[in-house]
């Protein structure tokens, strides 16, 4: 093998395999991405929260805490081996599966929907952790297929995808069973599922469309609302798309928004208007371009993993990330009908903090450079 | 990045990896896609950055004015009508009263401002309600209009109007079951306002095939019997036996839809519709209009009736037995249970099953509403199940099932669905028994009020036929002689028949003016007398002068020293049989 020769760095320690194997690039990207995230938190979150009565750093200061946890925990993972990864996502896929179906039962009800579970003091979405740990566990299931032909892979990857559509829809989450269902569906796609099968999957997904519009009288209503904006309540839509025109090339300068203080949602899933507002245009393509940079570079680095399985599981991930990213960017700039879905790492949402955490910190893990990767057992 | 990585320093070992046979594959196949996936992404990101500068250097550079309708209008929960566009229930829109603690400044000031305005409110209950970590709670639904205003006039911070929509049902107890009723958020939670709960929420009115001012006259007319007869209960349905149109359901007691939680559970439940009940001799017409139908080739047709009848360890028996052969006429209008089992006999188990099949009393009615009881129907349905269900006991039906079996008798011979909804449309139908056949029951139930057990059905003016039915009603240990199901049905004009029209009595007592009887006869036939006297100028039911039926001779020929009036005795199942001759039930 040539590969120990062209290591960079020589050195045997962890931390050296870590540095010389990790995705430098990638590595950056999240640490500027993080940045972002704390800044917009700041110019976004006071002003929603002294609307809600609480203490104006409230959500900043939560946020910016679980900074450091959620970045630690992201390079703590990068740690691990493509078998690590897929023990750790497995296990917590179990973990998370059982939390999700828990909070059927013991879940806060908050807007119709049951997703919250209250722990001791703070409260946890299960769902946001269970999408990365369904991204490896999938993965994982498509890939047995190489070491063992006659593992009935496909089927065993429906039956995680149903087991989890099952909890999504029973909450009722439809996003997350969106994004879940885009996953898969792009793992399924990588996995080589046939042509044929690849159209009639598209299509039963327009046909979950409608019957999400046809079953949930709310997304019924948000669609009707996108394609009619005559028809009923377009009231954040309309102040962030004014908040873009409002901002122009170089923004208002930073706090001199307004639009944050109308918007209910202006710290979480409108955050991107914000920034439009206050900081204009070349800081939003720079975001763009940074979200751009990681689903690609991500992409790109999981192409070149020789592991079968460390490639479709880092896909997955990636595919994510980009959904969740573009899906959110898409609502703020008025391409798709409202959904709430959460700016990776800039909205604020601790559960979906640590959970974004947990799923680029395996992305890492998964897109490092090991001379040893060629094969797993 | 897509340039040949064997050329990199770094990067080059990747590739150069020999994988053999198939997994070589799946991962060239799953790099292909995986390129495709990165195209998509890149376009799709490229498609934001495009938009992103539309919309911050491109737009229109006016501010788009904020659009006042923050919530869209609620189309609010449709009406539903009678057959005249009578109102049975609608919505009113009102304001409901709510605080939000946190925004509030002075809570008791606040509290006591507002018990002045609203006098059913305590203002320290109110305090202590709004002091705790609530971010919202209802002070008050419902708000009258002058209310509003007061409370506007207040200027309370943290107190607000909600629009809201309250449930009104104009008829009250009147159309109860029938309409049903909603929860506080105008849900649907019985009758109609159940069953068309989607309909009704999309804004589509329901018109009902209810007719208000018959429904009026026979809840009248029966809550006057109930007080009469002191009954437990009470269930009256009037139909159009053309159409199957429902035009009156009642099921007594009922209720004050407005506040259905203050009800009893006995009273929000819809005999008509949703009980079942062994309903006795009143199932003699179906016997006999089978027999007709099937075996029998004349009125005349002659059955024995000299002795009761024995089946295994069963014996049938009649109350006033006449101890010889009987025609089908005299069958019918004594009510003799030992013919009407031997003219089931006659024809057999498996056509009588077929023929009551056939009028649906089999299976549950598809009325429009999701109150429908399910018949009772014996399983297995053995020889001595044909012969107790000839004279009404060991098949329970609800009352909707009995009236729908009368009309197609009455009609000439149609099976029509029995329906809660105005019919537009021409009405479909099955012929079950041949038009002859529905002739001579017309005949046959004239004669019950002309010369039999139903001649308190007589209403002045009108002709009405029938036939009574009093049921001992199964309970703990067999059947009990004191608890009677008392009923009639009567159809009207007898003639030509429009219309039936069923009474039923649960429990009524004797009274002194009814010589002590408590028989359908004597108390569900003049309800439905005083009924008929009441709707037929409503329908449009000339009273006649002369009475055509009349005219024919006579189907049977008077008893020498019969004279007056001959009594129904109480049908009852075959139970009380073995219980009277010391058999147990549970040796069947």
């Amino acid at each position: 093998m040539t590969a120990l020769a062209t290591a960079p760095i020589a050195d045997t320690s962890i931390l050296g395999r870590w540095w010389s194997s990790i995705d430098r690039w990638l590595l950056a990207a999240l640490l500027i991405l993080l940045a972002v995230g704390a800044v917009l938190t700041l110019a976004a979150s006071p002003a929603v929260a002294s609307r809600l009565g609480l203490d104006s750093f409230h959500f900043v200061k939560r946020q910016l805490g679980l900074m450091p946890i959620a970045l630690g925990l992201a390079l703590t993972i990068s740690l691990l081996s493509p078998r690590g990864v897929r023990r750790l996502g497995t296990l917590l896929f179990v973990v998370f599966l059982g939390l999700t179906f828990a909070t059927l039962w013991m879940g806060v009800e908050i807007k119709g929907a049951r997703r919250w579970l209250h722990l001791g003091g703070f409260s946890l979405q299960p769902s946001e952790f269970l999408k990365p740990c369904f991204a490896v566990a999938a993965a994982w299931m498509f890939a047995a297929r190489q070491d063992n032909p006659t593992f009935p892979a496909n089927l065993m990857a429906i039956a995680l995808y149903v087991a989890v559509m099952a909890a999504l829809l029973a909450q009722p989450d439809v996003g997350m069973a969106a994004v879940v269902t885009a996953i898969w569906a792009g793992q399924f796609f990588l996995a080589g599922l046939s042509l044929w099968w690849v159209a009639s999957i598209l299509l039963l997904g327009l046909g979950g469309a409608v019957a999400a519009y046809l079953v949930f009288p709310h997304v019924a209503s948000r669609i009707d609302r996108f394609l009619d904006p005559g028809k009923g309540d377009s009231f954040q839509i309309d102040r962030a798309i004014e908040a873009f025109g409002q901002g122009g090339l170089l923004g208002r300068g930073p706090g001199e928004g307004v639009v944050k203080q109308v918007l209910p949602d202006a710290h979480t899933d409108f955050i991107f208007a914000v920034a439009a507002e206050e900081f204009g245009l070349l800081v939003c393509l720079g975001i763009v371009v940074l979200f751009a940079f990681i689903v690609l570079r991500g992409l790109v680095r999981a192409l070149g993993q020789v592991d079968y399985f460390a490639m479709l599981a880092a896909a997955g991930l990636m595919v994510q990330f980009g959904v969740q990213a573009v899906i959110n960017l898409g609502v703020n700039l008025h391409l798709l009908p409202t959904k709430g879905m959460t700016l990776p790492f800039v909205s604020y949402g601790g559960s979906s903090l640590l959970a974004l955490a947990l799923g680029i910190g395996m992305t890492l893990a998964l897109t490092r450079r090991l001379p040893d990767a060629g094969r797993l057992r | 990045m897509t340039a040949p990585r064997t050329a990199g320093p770094t990067g080059g070992y990747a590739f150069k990896l020999v994988r053999e046979g198939a997994g070589r594959r799946a991962i060239d196949v799953g790099r292909i896609r995986l390129g495709v996936t990165i195209g998509l992404f890149g376009i799709a990101f490229a498609v934001l950055a495009g938009r992103l500068v539309e919309l911050t250097l491109f737009a229109e550079a006016e501010p788009r004015p904020t659009r006042v309708v923050a919530a869209k209008p609620e189309p609010g929960r449709a009406a539903i009508q009678d057959r005249n566009g009578l109102l049975l229930a609608t919505n009113l829109t009102t304001a409901s009263l709510y605080a939000r603690p946190k925004a509030m400044l002075d809570v008791p000031g606040a509290a006591e401002k507002l018990a002045r305005v609203l006098p059913e409110i305590d203002a320290a209950s109110l305090t202590e309600r709004l002091s705790g970590e609530k971010q919202f709670a209802w002070i008050k639904r419902h708000l009258t209009p002058r209310q509003q205003q007061e409370v506007n006039a207040l200027g309370l911070p943290g107190i607000g109007l909600a629009p809201d929509h309250s449930r009104i049902y104009p008829q009250g107890a009147l159309t109860a079951h029938v309409v049903g009723y909603v929860d506080p958020d105008s849900r649907g939670l019985a009758g109609i306002e159940r069953s068309f709960d989607g309909a009704l929420r999309r804004g589509e009115a329901a018109e009902l095939s209810i007719d208000l001012r018959v429904q009026h006259a026979l809840r009248d007319e029966l809550l006057r019997s109930v007080e009469r007869h002191q009954a437990l209960a009470a269930a009256g349905l009037v139909m159009d036996i053309a159409s199957g149109e429902i035009l009156g359901m009642v099921s007594l007691p009922d209720f004050e839809p407005q506040r259905p939680g203050a009800a009893e559970r006995e009273a929000l439940f819809n005999r008509a519709a949703l009980g079942v009940y062994e309903m006795g001799s009143t199932l003699k017409a179906f016997t006999t209009a089978m027999a007709l139908e099937l075996g029998a080739t004349s009125l005349d047709h002659k059955f024995d009736a000299r002795a009761p009848l024995q089946y295994a360890r069963f014996s049938i028996r009649d109350d006033h037995p006449k101890n010889r052969w009987l025609s089908v006429s005299e069958v019918f209008v004594y009510s003799s249970n030992i013919g009407s089992a031997r003219m089931a006999m006659d024809v057999g188990i498996a056509r009588h099953r077929q023929f009551l099949g056939s009028l649906g009393l089999l299976e549950a009615v598809r009325l429009e509403l999701l109150e429908n009881g399910q018949p009772l129907v014996p399983r297995p349905w053995r020889e001595i199940n044909t012969l107790t269900i000839a004279f009404g006991h060991g098949l329970a039906i609800t009352p909707v099932q009995l009236v729908a079996g009368y009309a197609a008798l009455a009609n000439g011979g149609i099976a029509v669905t029995p329906t809660l909804l105005k019919r537009t449309g021409p009405v479909e139908g099955r012929r079950v028994v041949s038009a002859e056949t529905s002739v001579q029951m017309r005949r046959l139930m004239r004669a019950v009020v002309e010369q039999g057990t139903g001649k308190q059905a007589e209403a002045e003016g009108y002709l009405v036929g029938g036939k009574t039915g009093t049921a001992e009603k199964a309970g703990r240990g067999g059947y009990q002689r004191k608890a009677l199901l008392s009923s009639f049905v009567g159809v009207f004009p007898a003639d030509a028949p429009r219309f039936v029209i069923l009474a039923v009595l649960d429990e009524p007592k004797g009274r002194k003016d009814t010589n002590g009887y408590a028989t359908g006869g004597w108390t569900a036939a003049p309800a439905v007398a005083r009924i008929v006297n009441r709707i037929a100028p409503v329908l449009g039911v000339m009273p006649t002068g002369r009475m055509p039926l009349d005219m024919l001779p006579p189907l049977i020929a008077p008893e020498a020293g019969a004279g007056g009036m001959f009594e129904e005795e109480p049908t009852r199942g075959p139970v009380h049989e073995i219980a009277a001759h010391g058999d147990q039930l549970a040796t069947r």
